[in-house]
């Protein structure tokens, strides 16, 4: 009796990937979304994309580092954007700890850093190198910050330790958190009119890029284990003595039970790729051309039908 | 003269407590120019790293055996589902969210209809318009489904929160082992950061409107407890008689005697659980929930004002409703009707509401715009705002303006008060903080400051304690320098004390959140922006309480003073002053909390403090760090309150004003 059911699971299950299609959950598919609109308008075109080929979808703002947590325990299923600078390590750590499964990569590569636009290097010309910027400190001087220099990091939750490397290089910079992605873009915006130097948290892609020219700061090479290992890096004594990497991976992860509960859905999740000029559009829809997210996935989705229609099943 | 009398003996005691207050200010005194001299030795200035005990470790520890071997986190889970439910059912019903039982979203007007009928049944025309104009205002603006998410958790969070602080407000009234131990408890919560009420019911409650509820609701239970136990406690004991002679069992007691009686005390109770809950499940955008909070949140960090500014007039609006109809509900006795009666005379508004919510419900299935207002059909003049607001803040001398307070605040008074604050040594701070407790209320107070500032000091976030510190006394002193002025010029006429009193009143209501709209708008991502958030917030309790302390000086003492040929100035400094000083105090403890409050909130624009520290926690489960972090904001706060509460008691004692 045994070795029949046995049998007949392992027949069911081989058989399995030709009847999947049908075999999706009710249930809804719980999307994060997060604080900056690449993801926002990604999520929502995955979203539609997903009802699209019959699945009930579901929206969850979450933060982006706990987000991780919550894949791990199934209280959300998916998740669009993982960027190997900023929470690889969330991830790696939720994966370690089991429930999150590697859905591969986008096509797209990822780097993020301090970054200026191009008018900065009139007032200081020896950039981008770190240590060109640490001089001319003073030029990047507000009313809170004295004599030191201002950098616009980006909000406290993406943990970006920008803190740490300035005291890890020594820099004579003092770090502010921005309240969100869109804060940048109103500093850049603001320093533009009168091309006063700034220098800012960015990355790519974005649609920022389009937008101010510009370049990342140039600081020690990555080296893995810079993040745990004091030794590793410049600065003997510290973590966070280097840049982050600068071909970071963009990656799709998903909850361990996703494939067996929505193989459909997971079969879709699988084979989307986006690239970084597809990612800057998005995010550019919804800072630039202030749409609403769910509003700029349906404009996205009616004007690139040729490369998300064979994603589909 | 009879004041002069009964403060003699008081100055007399109290001189060798003042010898004792002095004798620690001058040590802090003395600690702090060695530390300026260069003599104190380092550990002496801040605690060494290494004596800082791993507080956030060992709740870590215990929190984990609690939530994983105790099972605790299952128990909640198991919660969750419940709550889970409840939740579902209220958003399929406000907007739409694919649940059971799958009948909604409920048209936005047959929504305003029913506002309206409520409104009007319960404080006539007035606040009918205010309930209907509402609800078309936040549907006509484009806002109506995300303000529907945020009532969706209001409707399950306020009602729970009110069954769960009944029970234990009759509980402590009851047994006073219970109040004993609630008490405590009530004091910390209250003034305990919202973040740290956040992280918890993430971890427990589940990411999304579970978490958001649970938050919610625990926040709004202590008031509740509190009116409960007050108002059963003031039930007159003829009435408990009566009670007794028709032989009320115990329960039938409870149920029909002493709860109608505290009706009133109950009901004011039922009001602050709404507003807080209000003010709360707006917040809990942090987490992540969505509705108004989370929009509002996203606004303003994009700097979309326009935007902002309109959902800030919808929680406002929202809140003002809210407000004026649990108030009315307070006063509106219930209506005997004489016995035959028909039913539909007696529950004629109920019927009434019925017919409009159906009618509605009707036209809408014709009329797609009645039932949801779609897409680029609303009235949003976001852009427009924008520009308007932008253009004014462009004008040459607003830029001057606001240029210039920054500059010049931040850099003649804000940086150089918190440097010198970080420069005291660490003993000396809380020396000075001794000191102060002593010399305001006394020996028991002085020591519970000294206990709970060297806990501060313990958890190793001292410097962010500071900076949390200067930002609270800087704001609520720029607020005193603006508030109390407006608050003695009211207070000289009627008409002005009523119109000022009524503004604080309603400016009362709005959710915390709302006060950072202006400040943001005026001085974008600056500290000003923070100290200005928390001044106006903290501005409205110190005006009320200004005018109120000066409006219940007694007149005979005032006609004294006119009497002996006394100047309206002297008058003012020597006698309505001296004697609205308890009272004023009340409002600056109320100034003081606030602003712990704000501070936290304000953590958003960018600060350097503990609300930083815990914002970043949310990110993550570092539970102990989040609760160590609480904790410290608590224990300031709590310095203050209990010595400022102290003092205004017993001056009020002193002055034979209760």
């Amino acid at each position: 009796m045994n070795k029949f059911t046995t049998a007949l699971t392992a027949g069911v299950l081989t058989l399995a990937p030709l009847s999947v299609f049908a075999a999706d959950s009710d249930d809804p598919i719980v999307i994060p979304v997060h604080n900056w609109s690449s993801q926002i308008v990604m999520s929502n075109v995955v979203g539609q994309m997903l009802e699209q080929n019959g699945n009930a979808v579901e929206y969850v703002t979450t933060d982006s580092q706990a987000v991780y947590e919550s894949v791990r325990l199934g209280d959300v299923t998916l998740e669009m954007e993982v960027w190997e600078g900023a929470f690889g390590a969330s991830f790696r750590a939720a994966q370690e700890k089991g429930g999150i499964v590697d859905v591969g990569d986008h096509d797209a590569v990822t780097r993020e850093d301090w970054w200026y636009p191009m008018w900065t290097k009139e007032a200081c010309p020896g950039l981008p190198s770190w240590e060109a910027l640490n001089d001319c400190a003073a030029v990047f001087a507000t009313a809170e910050t004295g004599d030191k220099g201002r950098y616009l990091d980006g909000p406290v939750d993406w943990l970006k330790h920008g803190q740490e490397r300035v005291e890890a290089l020594g820099m004579d910079f003092v770090v502010v958190n921005a309240g969100s992605a869109a804060a940048l873009w109103a500093e850049i915006g603001a320093a533009e009119a009168d091309k006063r130097p700034v220098v800012v948290f960015n990355w790519t892609p974005n649609f920022a890029e389009a937008v101010w020219p510009g370049e990342f700061v140039e600081f020690p090479e990555w080296v893995d284990g810079c993040d745990k290992d004091p030794s590793v890096g410049p600065n003997p004594d510290a973590l966070y003595d280097c840049g982050n990497p600068a071909t970071g991976y963009l990656k799709k992860a998903a909850w361990e039970g996703m494939e067996a509960k929505w193989p459909s859905a997971y079969a879709v999740l699988e084979k989307i790729s986006f690239t970084n000029p597809q990612i800057a559009e998005m995010a550019k829809m919804v800072d630039i051309d202030e749409m609403e997210p769910e509003e700029a996935a349906e404009v996205w989705l009616e004007n690139n039908k040729d490369v998300w229609e064979s994603w589909l099943n | 003269m009879s004041v002069e009398a009964t403060t003699l003996p008081a100055s007399a005691r109290a001189l060798s407590g003042r010898q004792i207050a002095w004798g620690l200010f001058g040590a802090a005194v003395v600690l702090t120019l060695l530390q300026y001299a260069g003599l104190l030795p380092a550990w002496l200035h801040r605690l060494p790293e290494a004596a800082v005990p791993n507080f956030a470790l060992w709740l870590d520890t215990i929190f984990n055996f609690i939530k994983d071997d105790l099972g605790l986190l299952a128990l909640t889970r198991f919660l969750t589902d419940g709550l889970e439910w409840l939740l579902d059912f209220s958003a399929n019903i406000l907007f739409g969210k694919r649940r059971f039982p799958n009948i909604g979203p409920v048209p936005w007007t047959a929504v305003a209809a029913v506002a309206a009928v409520i409104g009007y049944y319960l404080g006539g025309w007035k606040l009918a318009v205010l309930g209907g104009g509402t609800m078309v205002w936040t549907a006509l603006i484009g806002q109506w489904k995300i303000a529907m998410q945020t009532m969706s958790v209001l409707a399950i969070a306020a009602p729970l929160a009110f069954m769960i602080g009944l029970s234990l407000g009759v509980a402590a009234w009851k047994y006073p082992w219970v109040d004993r131990v609630i008490k405590p408890v009530l004091s910390v919560l209250q003034t305990l950061p919202f973040f740290t009420y956040l992280l918890p019911a993430v971890i427990f409650f589940k990411v999304g409107p579970t978490a958001g509820a649970v938050a919610t609701t625990i926040y709004a239970i202590p008031p509740m407890i509190l009116m409960t136990t007050l108002g059963l406690k003031k039930v007159s004991p003829e009435v408990i008689e009566a009670g007794k002679m028709s032989g009320c069992t115990k329960g039938q007691m409870l149920r029909h005697v002493y709860i109608p009686s505290a009706r009133t005390e109950i009901l004011v109770g039922v009001n602050q659980v709404i507003m807080l809950c209000l003010a709360m499940v707006v917040l809990t955008a942090f987490i992540g929930m969505p509705g108004l909070g989370a929009k509002l949140l996203a606004m303003m960090g994009s700097f979309k004002l326009g935007r902002s500014f309109e959902i800030g007039v919808t929680i406002v609006l929202l809140a003002v409703m809210l407000d004026r109809m649990s108030k009315a509900w307070v006063i509106k006795q219930p209506k005997h009707f004489e016995r035959g009666t028909p039913f539909w005379k007696r529950h004629a508004m109920l019927l009434l509401g019925i017919a409009l919510f159906v009618g509605f419900m009707l036209v809408s299935l014709a009329v797609p715009f009645f039932a949801e207002v779609g897409r680029g059909q609303d009235f949003s003049q976001g852009k427009e705002l924008d520009n308007l607001i932008k253009g004014f803040l462009n004008i040459e001398v607003v830029k001057a303006t606001t240029g210039f307070l920054r500059a010049f605040l931040n850099v003649q008074v804000l940086i150089p008060f918190r440097n010198f604050m970080l420069s005291i040594p660490t003993p000396a701070f809380i020396l000075l903080i001794a000191a102060f407790a002593y010399s305001l209320a006394g020996r028991r107070e002085a020591i519970f400051a000294l206990v709970f500032f060297s806990l501060v000091a313990l958890s190793g976030w001292w410097d962010r304690a500071v900076i949390t510190l200067y930002s609270v006394i800087s704001a609520v002193s720029l607020a005193a320098l603006i508030g109390l002025p407006i608050g003695i010029l009211a207070s000289r006429t009627e008409k002005w004390s009523q119109r000022v009193l009524l503004i604080c009143d309603t400016a009362q209501t709005f959710p915390s959140f709302v006060y950072l709209i202006p400040a943001i708008m005026l001085f974008g991502i600056t500290d000003i922006a923070v100290i200005f958030s928390i001044l106006i917030f903290a501005m409205v309790p110190l005006t009320r309480y200004t005018i109120e302390g000066l409006r219940t000086v007694p007149p005979e003492m005032t006609e004294a003073a006119d009497m002996s040929g006394a100047t309206r100035m002297q008058k003012l400094w020597s006698v309505q002053l001296p004697l609205a000083l308890p009272t004023m105090a009340v409002g600056f403890n109320q100034a003081i909390m606030f602003a712990f409050f704000m501070v936290i909130i304000a953590a958003f624009i960018g600060t350097q403090d503990l609300g930083q520290e815990l914002q970043r926690t949310l990110a993550g489960t570092d539970l102990g760090k989040n609760f160590v972090l609480g904790i410290c904001v608590s224990l300031m706060a709590l310095t203050f309150d209990l010595t400022i509460m102290k003092w205004a008691a017993d001056k009020k004692r002193v002055l034979g004003l209760e």
